[in-house]
Formats: C-alpha cells, sequence, structure tokens
C-alpha cells in the first residue's frame, strides 16, 4: 500500500532531525492556524497563492529564498561547528548525518536560494523595467514558481520522513548509483531537482520571451536597463542548460530505478560521463547566478551615484561575451581527472578568458562611480562590498583555472573559499542589494536604514572571517567535507571560521529584525512618491507598490534612461511635463489556480515516485494532466479593468509626483 | 591580561602554521613547480587586482555626496581611450596567465615522467572502501594505507578504484589525481629528502572518507630495500580472495602489509575481472 514507507523512515532515534522537524512542523502549523484565524485565508489565496501576477510571484520567490536561506545557514553553522570540534574527536555529528547536511547546504543555497533570490528579482523588476504590464505567459509563471516551491519542499520533507543524500551537492555516480547510495536520500534530491528543474525552465521560457517579444514602444534592445540584459543572458542560459540538468538526472534516475547502466561501475556505464554532463550544465548555472546579480549592481550604482552607467555598450557586449563563454569551460571542474596536456591547457585557457568581460564590468562600475555623487545608502553598500569581494574571488578563480594550479587545490577548502567568495560576494550581495533596492517599490515603504546597514557589516566581516581561514587550510592541504581530522595546525583555522559564521549569523538577525522593525513602522516609512532613491528606469515611474497593470498607459520610450530625462525636465520646470494621456481599460489575465493545484499533484507524485508508492504516482499524474486540460478549456481568461479605475489610480500617482515636485520648489 | 594572552595563544600559532602550509612548502620537485605556478599567476593578478580594489575604494570615497572637493561629471558616461583601457588590462593579464597555463600544463601533465638519472619506481594505488591499497609490483609486496618509498627516486603511479571515486593526495609532493573504476590514472611524483608527507582521499567517497588518511614515509634507498625484503618476509598473502575480502565496507583501518601479492592483481581490477566494491549492501537495513 505505502511502498517503501514505513514507520522507520521517522528517524526516532536521532534527536536532532526530529527535534528540527518537530519544530518546523508546529511552526508551519502555528502560522495556518494564525493565518486561519485572523481570516488572511482567503486574502491569501487571492492575492498570492492563485496570483498570475509577476509581482507577486517574484516577491513568493524571494520570500521562499529567505525562508531557504535560514534553513541552509543553519546547515552551514552545524558544517562549522562541526569541523571546529572535530579535531581528534568525533564531533557531534556522525559521517551518515553530517554527511546529509553538506548535501542539503549545497542544494538548498544554490537551487532554492540563489535561483529564486534572482528568479524572483527578474520577475518583479523585468516586467516594470520593461515598461509592460505582465510577463509573457503569466500562469506559467505561476505553475514555474509552485514547481520550485514544490522541490524545496521535497528536499526538506526528507528531514523528517527518511534520509536526504549523502553525496555532496552534485550526486557523483557510482557512489549516488543504488549500489553505494540504496537509500532514498538520492532520490529525494532527485526528484526534487527535477520537479523544480522543469519550473526553473518554464521561468526562462517566460522571461525570454518577455524581454524579446514584449517591451514598451519606442524600448529597442540597445535601450534596455542592463538589468534587463543581463536578466535575458541568464534566462538564455536557463533554457540551453537546464534541459541538460534534466536529462543528466534523468538518466542517473534510469539506471536507480529501471536498471540501466548509464553511470554505473559494471556493465559498460560511464561515471565520468556524468561529470561532464553534469557541469556542462553546472558551469552555465553559476552565470545564471551571478548575471541578474551584475545587472542588479548596474542599476544600484548607477542610481546612487546619480549617473548613468559608464560604458553601457561594453557592459552589453561583455554580458553576452560572458553568456556565450560559460558554455566552454565546463572540464575546469576536473582537470585532475587524468585528461591530456592539451586539453587541461584549452579548458584552463577558455575559462580565463571570462575574467576578461567580467574584469571591464568592474571597471565600467568603477567609472561609474567616477565624477558621480556616491550616496552610501544600504543598496550601495551591498554594491562596493561586491565590487572588493568580487575581485578577490576572481581572481582566486583564475588562479583554479591554471590546471597545474588546481592540481594541488582541486576539491579544497581553498576551492570552497573561491566559490563561496564568489556566491556570497557575487550573488548573494547582490540578491541582498536588489532585495533592499526594490523593496520600497514592491511593499510601499523601506526598510530600515540603520539595521540593513549593521547587517551589511556583519555580513562583510563574517564573509572575510570566515572564508579567509578557509582559504588557508586549503593551502595547508584539506580536502572539502571532512567530517573529523587529526591535523594540529587546520584547527586554529576552523575554530576561526566558525566564529566567522558566528557574525555572519548577527547579520541574518539584523536583517530578520530589519524586515520585522520595517513592518511594525511601516507607517513612518511610507513611500509616497514612487521614486524613493531617485532611480533612473521605468520601475520608479509607477507608485509604490505599482497597480496590478503597472502602467496605466504603456510608456513611450525615446532614449535610454527616459525616465530620469522626463524626471530632469520636469524638475526644471518645476512641474509635471507629461499630460494627463487617454486612459482606457485594460484588459488583465485571470488569477488561476492552476500553479497551485498542479504543484501539489507534481509534490504527491514526486513523494510517492521517491518511496516507490505506485498507484499514488499514476493518479498524482492523472490528476495533474486534468488540472492541465481544465486550465486549457477555459472560457474566460481575462478580466476588465474600467477606464475610470485606470484613471483613479493613475491620478493618484500623478498628484502625489506633482506634490513631491511642488516640496521640491518650496 | 588574561583576554590578550589568550589573543597571543590563538594568534602566533596561527602566523607560524601561515609559514608551514603544505601547498606551499613543497618536499618534492612536481610540488616545486605547482607553487612556483600558483605564487607567479598570484603574483601577476595581484598586481592588477590590488589596484583595483584602492581605486574601488577611493573612487566611492572621494565622490562621496557630501565631499564638497569633487569635481561632479554627471555626464560622463563614455571614454574611448577608458574604454580600449579597461578591455585591455584584463586582457593581456588573461595572455600572459594563458600562457603560463599551457606551458604549465604541459611540464606537469601528471602522467609525463621525472627527468631523472634514477629509473622511476613502479607503485599501483587501489582506492577501496574506504582504505587505500598501495602494490608493490617490482617488490611483489603491497601495503595498506601506507606507503614507503625512497626518497629522491622518481615514484610512478598507476591508479585506480575499486569501487567509487577518490582522489590520490600527498599535498606536500604536489599534483593529485582521481582514482576511478575500470581505468587508470598515472601520476608522478618524487620525494626529494625523507620524511613523513601526510596524504588523503581529496574527493568524498562515503561515509568512511575522513579516515582515508595516510602517511607516504620516504626514506633512504638502503632503508627502503631493507622495508621491502623485510615486508617480504610476514604478514598475509594478497589473492583473489584476499582481495575480495577487502571489498567489503570498512572504516580507519589501521596500517598493515602483505608479504606477496598475486601478479597481475592490479591489471584484473582494471580490466573488471574482479568485482567492484561492494557497497553497503542491499540487504544492510536501511538507515536514516
Amino acid at each position: 500500500m505505502f511502498g517503501n514507507l514505513t514507520w522507520h523512515a521517522i528517524p526516532f532515534d536521532q534527536p536532532i532531525p526530529l527535534a528540527a522537524g518537530a519544530f518546523v512542523v508546529l511552526a508551519i502549523c502555528g502560522v495556518l492556524i494564525w493565518v486561519w484565524a485572523k481570516g488572511y485565508l482567503p486574502y491569501l489565496w487571492r492575492e498570492w497563492i492563485t496570483s498570475v501576477d509577476h509581482k507577486h510571484i517574484g516577491i513568493m520567490y524571494c520570500v521562499l529564498a529567505l525562508v531557504m536561506l535560514l534553513r541552509g545557514f543553519i546547515d552551514a553553522l552545524m558544517m562549522r561547528s562541526q569541523q571546529a570540534l572535530a579535531f581528534h574527536a568525533a564531533g557531534y555529528l556522525p559521517p551518515e548525518h553530517y554527511d546529509q547536511i553538506f548535501s542539503a547546504h549545497g542544494t538548498i543555497m544554490i537551487f532554492f536560494v540563489a535561483m529564486p533570490f534572482v528568479i524572483g528579482l527578474m520577475n518583479f523588476a523585468v516586467p516594470l523595467q520593461l515598461g509592460v504590464r505582465d510577463v509573457a505567459f503569466p500562469t506559467l509563471n505561476s505553475v514555474g514558481f509552485w514547481l520550485t516551491a514544490v522541490g524545496a519542499l521535497l528536499v526538506n520533507l526528507s528531514l523528517v520522513v527518511g534520509e536526504f543524500a549523502r553525496t555532496g551537492w552534485l550526486p557523483y555516480p557510482p557512489l549516488s548509483e543504488l549500489a553505494y547510495s540504496p537509500g532514498v536520500g538520492v532520490d529525494y534530491y532527485l526528484w526534487g531537482i527535477e520537479i523544480s528543474g522543469v519550473g526553473t525552465l518554464m521561468t526562462g521560457i517566460n522571461l525570454v520571451t518577455t524581454i524579446l517579444k514584449m517591451r514598451a514602444p519606442g524600448m529597442s534592445y540597445m535601450r534596455m536597463p542592463v538589468f534587463c540584459w543581463t536578466s535575458l543572458a541568464s534566462n538564455l542560459l536557463i533554457v540551453a542548460a537546464f534541459p541538460v540538468l534534466t536529462a543528466t538526472l534523468a538518466m542517473l534516475l534510469l539506471d536507480r530505478y529501471l536498471g540501466f547502466h548509464f553511470f554505473t561501475n559494471t556493465a559498460g556505464g560511464n561515471a565520468m560521463m556524468f561529470m561532464n554532463l553534469i557541469w556542462a550544465w553546472g558551469h552555465p548555472e553559476v552565470y545564471i547566478l551571478v548575471l541578474p546579480a551584475f545587472g542588479v549592481y548596474s542599476e544600484v550604482v548607477a542610481t546612487f551615484s546619480g549617473k548613468p552607467l559608464f560604458g553601457y555598450r561594453s557592459m552589453v557586449i561583455a554580458t553576452m561575451a560572458i553568456c556565450v563563454l560559460s558554455f566552454t569551460v565546463w572540464l575546469h571542474h576536473f582537470f585532475t581527472m587524468g585528461a591530456g596536456a592539451d586539453v587541461n591547457a584549452i579548458f584552463g585557457i577558455a575559462s580565463m578568458l571570462i575574467a576578461i568581460p567580467t574584469g571591464v564590468k568592474i571597471y565600467n562600475w568603477l567609472f561609474t562611480m567616477y565624477g558621480g555623487r556616491v550616496r552610501f545608502s544600504s543598496p550601495m553598500l551591498w554594491a562596493i562590498g561586491f565590487m572588493v569581494t568580487f575581485v578577490i574571488g576572481g581572481m582566486t578563480g583564475v588562479l583554479l583555472a591554471v590546471p597545474p594550479a588546481d592540481f594541488v587545490l582541486h576539491n579544497s577548502l581553498f576551492l570552497v573559499a573561491h566559490f563561496h567568495n564568489v556566491i556570497i560576494g557575487g550573488v548573494i550581495f547582490g540578491a541582498f542589494a536588489g532585495y533592499t533596492f526594490w523593496f520600497p517599490k514592491a511593499f510601499g515603504f523601506s526598510l530600515d536604514e540603520r539595521l540593513g546597514k549593521a547587517a551589511f557589516w556583519c555580513w562583510f566581516v563574517g564573509f572575510y572571517v570566515t572564508f579567509v581561514p578557509l582559504y588557508v587550510v586549503g593551502l595547508e592541504g584539506m580536502t572539502r567535507r571532512m567530517q573529523h581530522y587529526d591535523r594540529p595546525e587546520w584547527h586554529p583555522w576552523l575554530l576561526v571560521a566558525g566564529l566567522g559564521s558566528l557574525i555572519i549569523l548577527c547579520g541574518i538577525a539584523l536583517q530578520v529584525a530589519q524586515l520585522v522593525i520595517s513592518i511594525r513602522t511601516r507607517e513612518r516609512r511610507r513611500d509616497r512618491t514612487g521614486d524613493p532613491w531617485d532611480g533612473r528606469s521605468l520601475e520608479w515611474a509607477t507608485s509604490s507598490p505599482p497597480p496590478e497593470f503597472n502602467f496605466a498607459v504603456l510608456p513611450t520610450v525615446t532614449q535610454e534612461e527616459t525616465y530620469w530625462s522626463v524626471k530632469q525636465s520636469a524638475r526644471e520646470q518645476m512641474r509635471l511635463v507629461t499630460a494627463e494621456p487617454h486612459y482606457e481599460p485594460i484588459e488583465m489575465p485571470r488569477n488561476s489556480p492552476v500553479g497551485f493545484v498542479t504543484a501539489f499533484f507534481a509534490a504527491v507524485t514526486g513523494f510517492s515516485l521517491i518511496w516507490h508508492i505506485w498507484w499514488l504516482v499514476v493518479l498524482g499524474l492523472v490528476c495533474a494532466y486534468i488540472t492541465f486540460v481544465v486550465f486549457a478549456w477555459r472560457d474566460v481568461a481575462e478580466f476588465e479593468i474600467p477606464a475610470e479605475e485606470v484613471a483613479r489610480i493613475d491620478r493618484a500617482n500623478r498628484q502625489a509626483r506633482a506634490e513631491a515636485l511642488s516640496g521640491l520648489a518650496r | 591580561m588574561s583576554t590578550l594572552r589568550r589573543m597571543c595563544a590563538l594568534v602566533i600559532p596561527l602566523t607560524l602554521e601561515g609559514c608551514r602550509t603544505a601547498v606551499l612548502s613543497p618536499a618534492g620537485p612536481i610540488g616545486a613547480a605547482n607553487r612556483t605556478i600558483l605564487l607567479d599567476a598570484l603574483v601577476i593578478m595581484l598586481a592588477i587586482v590590488v589596484p583595483t580594489i584602492l581605486a574601488i575604494l577611493a573612487f566611492a570615497w572621494w565622490f562621496r555626496d557630501s565631499n564638497k572637493r569633487a569635481r561632479r561629471q554627471l555626464t560622463f558616461t563614455y571614454s574611448g581611450r577608458v574604454e580600449l583601457i579597461v578591455w585591455s588590462i584584463p586582457a593581456l593579464v588573461v595572455f600572459f596567465l594563458g600562457g603560463i597555463a599551457w606551458i604549465g600544463s604541459q611540464l606537469l601533465d601528471p602522467a609525463r615522467p621525472i627527468a631523472s638519472p634514477t629509473k622511476p619506481l613502479e607503485i599501483q594505488v587501489v582506492s577501496l572502501d574506504w582504505k587505500w591499497l598501495f602494490i608493490y609490483p617490482e617488490q611483489g609486496v603491497a601495503s595498506m594505507n601506507y606507503l614507503v618509498a625512497p626518497a629522491g627516486v622518481p615514484l610512478h603511479f598507476r591508479i585506480t578504484s575499486a569501487s567509487v571515486f577518490n582522489v590520490f593526495f600527498v599535498p606536500r609532493l604536489g599534483s593529485e589525481i582521481y582514482s576511478m573504476y575500470g581505468m587508470t590514472t598515472q601520476l608522478n611524483l618524487q620525494a626529494d629528502q625523507p620524511g613523513v608527507y601526510p596524504g588523503l582521499s581529496a574527493q568524498f567517497s562515503g561515509d568512511g572518507f575522513s579516515d582515508m588518511a595516510f602517511d607516504l614515509r620516504a626514506v633512504t634507498a638502503d632503508e627502503f630495500s631493507a622495508w621491502a625484503a623485510a615486508t617480504s618476509a610476514s604478514g598475509p598473502v594478497l589473492d583473489e580472495a584476499g582481495y575480495r575480502d577487502l571489498l567489503k565496507q570498512s572504516q580507519n583501518v589501521k596500517p598493515y602489509t602483505y608479504r606477496s601479492v598475486e601478479t597481475g592483481l592490479f591489471d584484473a581490477i582494471v580490466m573488471q575481472r574482479l568485482p567492484p566494491g561492494e557497497g553497503p549492501g542491499s540487504t544492510a537495513p536501511q538507515e536514516n
């Protein structure tokens, strides 16, 4: 009846996962009861769960990322404390538990923190910056989000029901094959990532289409903000790379479920093929994450320097160069596998080539600040912190791209320090910069600056205190993923790294406090003008939060930074320079529960596949298909917002801006 | 005062240790060459990176909103000269480093023999769950979880795995390389001076991975001959049956030696005439 699922799947004998699981279950129940008691459930259902509004979906992506950040960071704390304690000792986490923790940490941080965070920011900001009302396929957007959430759910479910993979965040065979990992851990990983990977692919298709086909009148490619360019590059990479991931993991699934021999030791399987395929996705993935962050920095540096971006064309060329080059470097993840000297050298040089466009970007941000009026608001602090940190991470990356240097650093903690250097210093700082930057746009009030700056400094200092020691132990020959060790020279550095992770913990605590306090004092923090940072691109032309249709009338774009130039002439003339437009009714897509319902059945199917509950697999798939059919046969896809309503909302925005101008005059 | 002393106690060993990092204090020609390339590349990049970081901080600070002396150029968004420089700086650095990478890859190809008047010593390496088997085909002996080798003599390793991937790595001697089932990789290393050089697996391979540490003991040539002779005088024999026992998973195996090894055992493993490691076994109770 229940396949392989028995009571043994619940870890009654292991206090840590059991307590953690119980805590999470209680917390979720508590939130649900609170929501139900307060009567928020219909509101949540109407405005969020079934919403196809790109802004709401973008926000939900970011919420998912922030919640998962807490989970992934707890794993990080456990790893750092285990390694700090496990000198000549067993520590407090036995190998079978420790191995799950580092696997879950990597999986969650990449797939369910970094990915949803950048996708959320793109989802929120790209249509606003392009001057359009929504993405190309609003319902598909909702499906994509909920499938991503299902992946996160399955990975977290493994904490309480069964186990997670003990193979590292990329399940290299033969270790991940049935012969060496007979448990359900790898299956949780595979189905979780397969399902969320489909969701990510949908988002990629959606945003590529949006950027290519749905720009405001006059918004030619070379007038798009750089964030839209980097989003385009990132989503092109998603469309090209995620099918590779899906196919590779599907092959491993066939090995594990149906006795195929793609990557097995026996019967002609070849595990090296998995390494090549997974990194053919894995290296572009790094740029999928960091390119949108580069876009955020471009917006932030320009805005807070009070200048247009320096070298816009260079930025665009550099972005697209990175997009193409990222597919030509995957072999540098295994120089030490014994490929010939020529192969290693070619891939090494190809990897270094990426440093050229990336270096150009750094210099362009540098010259954007040159001659500007730099305001050190917290998004700008993240951006400057990023520039300093990322230069170092890029340098160690190029170092690892030199094959003979990689021969002594591969898989060491030096490598671990390097990729945290670029992912924290690049992607996460960028995500936080974007979060602070667009928060007032999304919610209509700004985040507390003092706490935000304090959080930045904790993250910045904590990052260095954690990862500089890891660079050093890497040079001392310490490899990654050790559950215990007996080398005295490693121990002091790992203690310092543990301390550093506590400093980052303070940063996260400050961010939680920032969010809570800002919500409580939101009335004082209202952004009435819609343009709290003196922004330059079209999203700042809307009110905060923007109406569901974003723009009452699609803006006509006449140059780069159209909004900035309109704003400048309005300031010079002390009045609104655009006449009130002629308002027309607007058609918007109707909300749809199809994403949530499909994802629910995807979760059921994934869970029953993991536990071999075949009847439930069939039931889940059939129900998901029925959901799709019902959606496809819907009669009314859109609803109309009457012209008067549009006029009322837009006049309020114009009124606020006019008042702001007269405030400027006084 | 006691806080100060405690801080000193923490900081002083840190600075002392800094001078003795394994990768930066190599004990053989390969490690020394790895280090040279690593440091060369680092210095070349630091020459660019340090000024860049300083410029970021200086520009941000000088052009701060409140600085009245800063000259604002709010329309400075393009300069052909600056563009030329910002593209050429990284391009030239990469051009230079690319040359180093190309030449270095050729010279330090792990399969490339070390130029030496002395004939290299052959050592066959098998990674098992979770232990290292070292076979000396010329001496006809084998050792478990420790290596003895003559200093000053090139060592030619042929490496394979009996089950999952591992990486054979002796940090102070230099380059590491994967061990993979059904395949051999080759590695040439040399220890210049007698001494004990810790080695480990640098690729996570399962629950017993952390204990896959071993010592490489470099001794004089005479001591090595004496060790080989003494080893072949006592201890168990490694034949096919003995090897099949090793295929069972075991952790933290104490070092020991075999007095003789069945001829062709290593090739039988590589050619898959012997089965792969057993893994935890499907009958084992499922762990949570």
